[in-house]
């Protein structure tokens, strides 16, 4: 898993690339923490364009990152979800606290 | 009448996370001679890793110990997989409440409770049952798309 960050105006741009399930959640929870700590951002997009795989591990992470964001008044959003993440996304109502919206880095 | 089987696969792995990626590519690979689309391939590989991690997770505590076997035996009978993924770990007191959407144990982590209802949702059939001895049965099928019925020309 590759986290990189990309800041334009006040919308910190997030990638994720790689594998997102148990093996790599740890490091995912916290590369994620410490890019959305230092960017000093108004909105957070993070793009799933490169995200070749994602269980449900991956929901637990984004939900808890969506948690610490919220006490901060810093909304997240997600862009380019696969199609099992999207099915995922739904069946969970992720897209409730974090839009999906559209776009690229 | 029942499908003929063509072909079996099983493979016994340590519940380590770090063997998810592997064990999720191998049941893929299992099925490649029924030409399987992009999607039922990612469906399969989601519902794979849900129980995969399941084991690594609740069954074995994340103890991450070679000794913590997790037995993955697969069977092709024409064009319908059904992989049975097992564990003697912990054990589900409570599968019907288990399997519940949003229903998890871990408390102080970060999970949703979704692992089951992501297996019944990318995977036609799902049953969960006790293992013989201790520990949890997982059992799916997949059908997948006759040659015929995919449209032609790609
Ligand atoms: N192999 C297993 N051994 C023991 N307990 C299990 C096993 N699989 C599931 N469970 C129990 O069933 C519950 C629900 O599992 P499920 O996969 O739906 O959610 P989760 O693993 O808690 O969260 P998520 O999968 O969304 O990260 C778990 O919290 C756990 O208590
Ligand atoms: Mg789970």
């Amino acid at each position: 898993m590759e986290v990189l960050t990309k800041m334009h105006r006040n919308i910190l741009y997030i990638s994720l690339n790689g594998e997102l399930d148990e093996k790599t959640a740890e490091y995912t929870r916290l590369a994620l923490e410490k890019c959305m700590l230092q960017a000093n951002a108004g909105q957070i997009v993070i793009d799933l364009a490169n995200l070749s795989f994602m269980d449900s591990t991956g929901i637990g992470v984004l939900i808890g990152r969506y948690k610490k964001m919220k006490d901060r008044g810093i909304p997240i959003f997600i862009s380019n979800p696969s199609v099992q993440a999207e099915r995922i996304f739904n069946m969970t109502g992720l897209y409730k606290i974090m839009p999906k919206i559209k776009g690229a880095i | 009448m029942n499908k003929k089987i063509i072909n079996t696969m099983s493979m016994t792995i340590p519940a380590k996370s770090e063997n998810e990626s592997f064990a999720r590519a191998a049941v893929a690979a299992f099925c490649s001679s029924l030409d399987p689309t992009v999607d039922e391939i990612s469906d399969l590989k989601t519902a794979v890793s849900e129980a995969v991690t399941n084991c690594v997770v609740h069954a074995y505590q994340k103890r991450q110990s070679n000794d913590d076997i997790i037995t993955i035996a697969c069977e092709l009978a024409e064009d319908m997989l059904t992989v049975k993924i097992s564990d003697h770990g912990v054990g589900i007191p409570d599968i019907k409440q288990a399997m519940q959407p949003f229903y998890t144990t871990v408390k102080d982590g970060e999970r949703s409770g979704m692992g089951f209802t992501v297996m019944q949702s990318f995977m036609d059939k799902i049953s969960v049952n006790n293992n013989e001895g201790g520990g949890t049965v997982v059992t799916m099928q997949k059908n997948f798309t006759k040659e015929a019925e995919k449209v032609s020309g790609e």
